[in-house]
């Protein structure tokens, strides 16, 4: 039995959300091949040689792949499927955009966004943004799973697995990549980070935003926000955590000025600490705070900062 | 050119689930449903692409029981011109769905499919590129731009590091984001207007596809509980707390 997981990097290196999919590879069990499709990606695959667990490692570098569209990586990873009983992706925006390509071109359906395994066709997953815990039979012959790396801890990159390259060359022609326009930031990212300080609408502006900063700097943390603020403007869309945005569990997370609705909390109520700061004690995110203080954001963010 | 828009009945966003005693499932009894928020999304950029004179026609499709119909009505009130329901009891998987759904692109031939990018219950993000893939079309998804140029249209999409804008040859996909646009509330008289639209009514067993299900649900039970916290009184406790108890900072 194999298992083919699909890297997630940016042609320069690998994400380390790709670990912790290649754990939930493990937690299935078989031999472990890893896919490298973008360009220029040598660097990459190197990276993935050294992840424990992995055999093999493919790599299609290509210009093709340079933007991992859609069409054209569901057609590779279609191609090498034959190969495979349980192909992997992590579940964040390049996975969840073509895995499920992959699914239909392979008449399937998808498994999206496991949280654990209980055996090679069964998987944990949650729905209704997190208020309920579905345990899951996949009754195809393929299994098409998409992992949430909230779920599982990274393994370690010890290893030294066989480096393939492939000549596959899969262009679908019917779309091509027109810009980038993504956020610079020397914060860690807020996959990765193991504190997270998020602002709401209460934060009122994005000028105030800077309030979380000093603290950021002191706690090494990442920043992120509810969708009132990526709504209003206040911040980019790539900081929204929450069930449609990004899904973290880090060691502490503070929300501040955030009033704590199902879809907010359904992105960080895994997080091991969490922090509230509002002014409302009647907000829901009292009820899942580990911590709560009742003040207003204006007065505590500088003390917290100055006492830090 | 036509434009189709697959919806979904869910439970409304407001609505925190429960699950059953018996750990069969969620409890949707007396819940009270909606059209899915990212549906609902898809539904207005349909109608501004009419607005704009871009779209000739705006089609709704739903699968599911009668109940849906609600929803269809919904998006008639908010501007589609017909709408047409899938008759189904079964709980389909995304996979049949999006096959059901190929039947009823091949028969309109729509130019664009605009589909929210996931349904609030199920989570699943997969319909929109499934249709995609068996349309053999390109797909634009977590779209926050959606601009028709021609015989392409460009799409901005909300990705992990931030925008990312792709340009796809007609007929395409796109999945709808959050900030694709604002829907519109209908108008009381578009309400009593959208009664009397044309709604379809099909039998999915109609469409010669196989659809035996693909998953088993073997239990559904609620997440762990976070144990309660405590409210503390100033800066100086909280930081003390992270520190000696909690242990989250040094
Ligand atoms: C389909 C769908 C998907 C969604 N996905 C997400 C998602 O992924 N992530 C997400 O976050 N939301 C999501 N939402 C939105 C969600 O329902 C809430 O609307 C949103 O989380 C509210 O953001 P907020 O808490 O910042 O704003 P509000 O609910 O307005 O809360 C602001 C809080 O700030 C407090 N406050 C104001 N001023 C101060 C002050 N000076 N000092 C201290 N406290 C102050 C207030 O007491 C209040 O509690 C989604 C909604 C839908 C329908």
């Amino acid at each position: 039995m194999s298992i083919l997981v699909f890297a997630e990097h940016d042609n320069n290196s690998l994400k380390a959300d790709t670990l912790k999919t290649v754990a939930a590879a493990q937690a299935i069990g078989g031999d472990i091949h890893i896919l490298v499709a973008g360009s220029n990606c040598q660097s990459v695959a190197e990276a993935a040689a050294k992840i424990n667990g992995v055999s093999k490692v493919l790599v299609a570098d290509n210009a093709v792949y340079e933007h991992q569209l859609a069409e054209n990586v569901s057609l590779l990873v279609t191609e090498l499927a034959g190969d495979y009983e349980h192909i992997l992706a992590t579940a964040l925006t390049t996975g969840k955009n073509f895995m499920p390509r992959v699914a239909a071109l392979l008449d399937v359906t998808q498994i999206s966004d496991i949280i654990g395994v209980e055996s090679s066709d069964t998987f944990i997953r949650p729905i209704y943004a997190g208020n309920a815990i579905a345990t899951v039979q996949s009754l195809d012959s393929k299994k098409v799973i998409t992992v949430r790396t909230t779920g599982f801890d990274a393994v370690v990159t010890d290893g030294s697995a066989e480096v393939v390259a492939l000549d596959t060359v899969t262009d679908a022609g019917n779309s091509s990549h027109v810009s980038d326009e993504l956020t610079v930031s020397e914060r860690p990212e807020l996959g990765a980070a193991s504190v997270i300080i998020s602002g709401g609408r209460g934060m009122q502006n994005g000028d105030n935003f800077k309030l979380l900063d000093g603290i950021a700097d002191k706690l090494g943390a990442a920043i992120g926000a509810s969708r009132a603020a990526v709504d209003a403007g206040f911040v980019p869309n790539d900081m929204q955590v929450g069930q449609t945005g990004k899904i973290v569990a880090p060691d502490l997370y503070i929300a501040v000025g955030i009033s704590g609705a199902i879809q907010h909390l359904a992105g960080m109520k895994d997080s091991k600490v969490i922090v509230a700061i509002n002014k409302d004690p009647e907000a829901p995110i009292f009820q899942v705070a580990d911590y709560g203080i009742v003040a207003d954001l204006f007065d505590a963010l500088p003390e917290l900062e100055s006492k830090l | 050119m036509k434009v189709l828009v697959p919806i979904k009945r869910v439970i409304d966003f407001n609505v925190k689930v429960r699950v059953k005693s018996d750990n069969s499932n969620v409890d949707l009894a007396n819940v009270k449903m909606a059209i899915n928020p990212f549906c609902e999304i898809a539904v207005e950029e349909a109608i501004r692409l009419k607005e704009a004179g871009i779209a000739t026609e705006v089609i709704a499709v739903s699968i599911g029981t009668k109940a849906c119909q609600e929803q269809l009505r919904t998006a008639l009130a908010l501007g589609a011109d017909r709408a047409i329901q899938i008759q189904t009891d079964l709980e389909l998987d995304s996979i049949n769905i999006a096959k059901l759904l190929q039947k009823v692109v091949e028969e309109e031939q729509p130019k664009l499919v605009i589909l929210g990018k996931q349904a609030i219950d199920s989570d699943n993000n997969q319909t929109g590129q499934m249709l995609a893939a068996l349309t053999n079309m390109p797909q634009g998804t977590f779209a926050s731009i959606v601009k028709v140029d021609g015989d392409k249209v460009n799409v901005t999409r909300e990705v992990d590091g931030g925008l990312q804008t792709v340009a796809l040859s007609l007929p395409a996909i796109v999945t709808t984001d959050l900030r694709l646009n604002e829907p519109r509330y209908a108008s009381l008289p578009n309400i009593m207007k959208a009664k009397r639209k044309p709604l379809d009514v099909k039998n999915a067993e109609d469409f010669g596809i196989d659809l035996t299900p693909r998953t088993k649900t073997l239990k559904v039970t609620p997440p762990a509980e976070r144990k309660a916290g405590i409210i503390v009184e100033s800066i100086d406790e909280l930081v003390e707390k992270l520190k000696n108890e909690a242990k989250v900072i040094s």
